[in-house]
């Protein structure tokens, strides 16, 4: 039986570039991060990297990067 | 082991979850209809980086110990997860139950948002008391069932209550869970943004207030033994916790309760930690 049609491979946005969702876009103030990677960990998405820069084509700008942000280096910022 | 660009909505906790899989060594996922099953991918794109197979509600613990058996012949070293929601372990709560009796070698990992989120925010038996859905638009009537004191009556090998709150915890969970051999079950608190009616971006506050208030006790049981997390220790008493309409209050589900309503919830929590209590023998 040709099982073919009925696999899915694996793909970067899988749901396409999801970053057109988004409202409002998370933008980090370099000067007060401290790179506790709080919101590499808490990204629902994981479009943080542990460099702590945002990847803009995936972001849904969710916002929790914002909240969870102890230094208050993450500003929303409307699209 | 989730890549970006996938159908989850703003602030969802599945996807956050299914991120800290990576302490999991070679997971295969078994996932039945639900929002994760969504999430993990639109045909012909997978947005996970390990096998998954989707499976129809009633069969998922079933297939997973089937697949567990072939890789075990195979000579593969691989742990297979039951992914399943909680509406997923109310339909196929027959396998579920028959899966931990037979102490089959998987993982079974609930991610419990309190309702059926896919279809439209329909109430399951884990949605919390007095809820607004589409189908207790009053607000639910009857209790909640506990799915980990069930599975704790299974006498199985592990059971832990995690939430998305506390990443650091679940993440020890699931790296414990799958250290050990037998029937693993883990259940996630998942706050949905949506189902929930709250704002994206307070997915891990409400999550947090849910363990805070009491309204979510975070433990583990394994040697016979149950375990108050560390997190969550200190909220077994209730002096410690913060007020129940601070967690309730924060949601739109919630917004017709009353006074006294929130008294006859906290009652019924303070019941359940009664139960927790005497189990853990504190």
């Amino acid at each position: 039986m040709d099982l073919e049609p009925i696999i899915s491979r694996m793909k970067l946005g899988a749901a396409g570039e999801t970053g057109t969702w988004r409202n409002y876009r998370p933008v980090i103030n370099k000067e007060l991060c401290n790179k506790c990677k709080t919101c590499f960990s808490y990204c629902p998405e994981g479009v943080i990297s542990e460099e702590i820069e945002i990847d803009y084509r995936f972001c849904k700008g969710c916002g929790i990067c914002k909240e969870m942000c102890r230094q208050k280096a993450i500003e929303m910022v409307q699209e | 082991m989730i890549l970006p660009g996938n159908t989850s909505c703003q602030g969802c906790p599945i996807s956050l979850a299914m991120r800290c899989l990576d302490e999991i060594e070679n997971p295969v996922l078994v996932i039945p209809a639900g929002c994760s099953t969504v999430v993990a991918g639109l045909h012909p794109n997978s947005a996970m980086k390990i096998p998954v197979i989707h499976v129809p509600f009633a069969s998922t613990n079933a297939v997973a110990c089937g697949v567990k058996e072939a890789y075990k012949r195979a000579g593969v070293k691989a742990n297979v997860i039951a992914w399943i929601g909680d509406g997923a372990a109310d339909i196929g709560f027959a396998t579920l139950s028959a899966s931990a009796t037979r102490k089959d070698d998987i993982i079974t990992v609930v991610v419990d948002n309190e309702a059926y989120m896919n279809t439209g925010t329909q109430a399951s038996l884990s949605t919390f008391w007095k809820a607004k859905t589409s189908t207790s638009p009053a607000g639910k009537a009857d209790e909640r069932r506990d799915l980990a004191l069930i599975m704790i009556a299974h006498k199985a090998d592990y059971v832990a209550t995690a939430t998305v709150g506390y990443i650091e915890d679940l993440r020890r969970k699931f790296r414990k869970a799958s250290q050990i051999e037998g029937f693993r079950f883990i259940q996630i608190h998942c706050p949905c943004p949506p189902g929930w009616r709250f704002p994206s971006e307070k997915t891990i506050e409400i999550a947090r207030k849910a363990v805070m208030s009491g309204a979510w006790a975070l433990f583990e049981f394994y040697d016979r033994k149950l375990r108050f997390s560390g997190i969550g220790k200190k909220f077994a008493e209730k002096d410690n916790r913060i007020s129940l309409a601070e967690y309730l209050k924060a949601q739109g589900r919630f917004e017709h309760l009353r006074d006294e309503d929130i008294l006859a919830i906290e009652k019924a929590i303070d019941e359940e930690w009664e139960i927790l209590k005497r189990f853990s023998g504190e």
